[in-house]
């Protein structure tokens, strides 16, 4: 029998994440009520100022994806080091490459759905308006969501095997964070608010620059970083 | 291998170690708990790397290129290596499918270790014995040319164990080398045709 | 060399680099004249500058450190990996500090979102989550695999962070040229900065050699018992 390549094994690696997802389903309706609770949080820290919430709401929607994203690839570990499963696959053997793309791509999907359930959210309650075409929110989202999940699944699986690992990979993953949260929430406020100095696009380039980066760099660093 | 150690923090669970087991032979693995036993399979499975010295797994160094190794050792370990939120079935299929082995082949490797595959339920639900079930059908799933078995017999029941014992002699008859870490002496000196005896990352005794 | 004469060359190193912080010490803040605007205030320049660059230099230091580690795994690379962060994260910390105390009576605030301010706190927020991460991992070889993956991520990201603070709201502060200032302003800082460079490889060497030393402890292999010998299974 020929042994799948990298493409197949990350085909069937994040089939095999999005099963895991959708059996603890419960585990991901909490994350959503639990980036709800953010954005609401965030209304109350700031009082009822609507016009004053509507001018954060692209900075809010990031940092509840990001607070959120932080509960999504702990759990997404976890799974993997209840059984040493992780282990288990390296020992099949599987291409590491593709555990990583499976993990990243799987973990992207995962806050992007969580990002467009809570731009909704964000019309109702802070009356946010979406000027630009959808598609172009729908293009950040994604992108964000891409720059979140690369460095995220490699400090992840660092911080899963780590002491402390709850407090460590915000930490790590946090301030590298900072230029995609910037050109994200920019991005996503520009749409709400409408651009008229045709500034979204070099964001998108930033946040499109920030992806190849990371995700290249997961590519070659992951497999040294998951052996042991 | 030669002069293998392993350090788990401070502590060192291998101390020089030095040991050759020829193809097809069969090896026991004896020690007390502590003694390096597991720390000793889960190198030759390139689980880990030793911290110092040099191993050789059927002629590869697994440290420079360990995929080849891996696809011909099979290593059963006390971690089982399954999702909890899966079916036995979708677990299995999810390794015959790495393997690039047909998914039929997954239901035969559970019902030949007594697991039935229409079973939807997670691995959640299983019992202890049935999780070692499990795994034991991963491992046999992939007809290793090298199995390293750590503690097979514990939690299974009577006609487990010798359901295994039989698996275990068709491996054998097949030319699999095997080495066998437990603390059941007797039947793994059935088993097997050599005995090692670790001490505190030592080998006393071969 | 034998160790006396080491341990002599070494404290004459220690004693001429504390003789030239002194003496640039003194070139800072008395020599050179006080600022036609900013008055004394603006000698802090003279610490401020050349520690902020000694931070870049040490996160350089770690970088290519982290990246020799990755290619061939040695304790002495990631020794001076850890060395170098531990140096970037104090000279970064203090540098900022005294930047922020000149900002107030020249800027009114303490802080400014100018870019490269921010790029340099971002980074020592960084370079706290890669100590943190050396603390938190106790299997050496992990421990350096991993700093130095962490290490190759931050450093990454510098440019990255410098142009989206830049984008986002730039707040002035074109870098001063040195042709404009006052020449005896220029000799003081020169002096300066060499002279923080000679304390940052004092402390880098020391830091290096307390790391190696912790790294040999933690991985010399004990003897094996006597009894220990080639064992044959056929």
């Amino acid at each position: 029998m020929r042994r799948p390549g990298l493409l197949a094994s990350t085909w069937v690696l994040f089939r095999k994440d999005l099963l895991l997802e959708w059996r603890s389903r419960a585990r991901v309706n909490a994350l959503v009520f639990f980036s709800l609770a953010t954005l609401l949080l965030f209304s109350f820290a700031l009082g009822p100022d609507t016009a004053l919430l509507r001018r954060g709401a692209g900075g809010y929607l990031w940092l509840a994806l990001l607070l959120s994203s932080v509960l999504a690839l702990g759990e997404s570990f976890r799974v993997e080091r209840e059984n040493s499963s992780l282990e288990g696959l390296r020992l099949v053997p599987v291409d590491t490459r593709a555990i990583f793309l499976a993990k990243g791509i799987a973990n992207a999907v995962l806050l992007a759905a969580l990002g467009v359930l809570l731009v909704p959210v964000l019309v109702a309650l802070l009356d946010v308006r979406i000027v630009l075409p959808w598609a172009r929110l729908l293009t950040i989202v994604g992108l964000g969501c891409l720059a979140i999940a690369a460095p995220g699944t490699l400090y992840g699986a660092i911080a899963s095997h780590a002491r402390a690992r709850d407090v460590l990979l915000p930490l790590l993953l946090f301030p590298i964070l900072i230029p995609a949260l910037v050109a994200a929430a920019k991005g996503t406020a520009l749409v709400f608010e409408g651009d008229p100095m045709g500034q979204l696009p070099s964001w998108i380039a930033l946040l499109g620059g920030f992806d190849v980066v990371y995700w290249g760099l997961g590519v070659v660093l992951f497999p040294r970083v998951i052996e042991e | 291998m030669h002069e293998v150690s392993k350090r788990y923090g401070a502590r060192w669970a291998l101390v020089r170690l030095s040991l050759t087991v020829r193809r097809g032979a069969a090896v026991l693995l004896t020690g007390h708990n502590g003694s390096g036993k597991t720390t000793l399979l889960r190198i030759l499975a390139t689980a880990v790397r030793p911290s110092s010295g040099q191993v050789q797994v059927l002629g590869v160094d697994p440290t420079r290129d360990p995929d080849p190794v891996r696809a011909q050792v099979g290593l059963l370990s006390h971690a089982h290596y399954v999702y909890e939120d899966l079916s036995g079935l979708e677990n299995m299929v999810v390794l015959t499918r790495l393997l690039g082995e047909p998914a039929t082949a997954a239901a035969a490797a559970m019902e030949r270790l007594g697991l039935d595959p229409r079973d939807d339920r997670p691995v959640r639900t299983y019992s202890a014995g049935m999780r070692r079930r499990l795994a034991l059908a991963r491992l046999f799933l992939k007809q290793p040319a090298v199995a390293l078995l750590d503690e097979p017999f514990v939690e299974l029941d009577p006609t487990g164990v010798s359901e295994l014992e039989a698996r275990i002699r068709e491996l054998r008859a097949a030319g699999t080398t095997l080495v066998l870490a437990t603390h059941h002496i007797e039947q793994g000196l059935l088993l097997c045709t050599d005995r090692l005896h670790l001490d505190q990352g030592r080998s006393i005794a071969a | 060399m034998d160790a006396t004469m080491r341990r002599g060359l070494e404290i004459a190193a220690v004693v001429a680099i504390a003789c030239i912080f002194a003496y640039a010490a003194w070139v800072g803040l008395v020599w050179a004249p006080p600022d036609r605007e900013m008055g004394d205030v603006q000698r802090i320049m003279y610490a401020h500058v050349p520690m902020v660059q000694m931070m870049l230099l040490a996160g350089t230091i770690n970088f290519v450190a982290s990246i020799l580690y990755l290619f061939r795994a040695s304790w002495k690379t990631d020794a001076l990996a850890e060395a170098s962060a531990e140096l970037a994260l104090v000279f970064g910390a203090i540098g900022t500090t005294l930047g922020s105390i000149w900002g107030r009576p020249t800027w009114g605030v303490y802080w400014a979102w100018d870019p490269r301010l921010t790029t340099v706190a971002i980074l020592l927020v960084a370079y706290a989550g890669y100590m943190a991460l050396r603390r938190f991992v106790d299997d050496p070889e992990r421990r350096a695999v991993w700093a130095a993956v962490t290490a190759i991520i931050i450093a990454v990201d510098v440019p990255i962070i410098y142009f989206s603070v830049k984008w986002w709201k730039s707040l002035h502060q074109v870098q001063s040229n040195p042709r404009t200032v006052d020449p005896q302003m220029v000799h003081a800082l020169r002096w300066n900065i060499s002279a923080f460079f000679l304390v940052f490889i004092a402390f880098l060497v020391a830091r290096y050699r307390i790391a190696l030393a912790a790294r040999m402890r933690e991985t010399t292999v004990p003897e094996a018992s006597p009894s220990a010998r080639q064992v044959v299974v056929s």
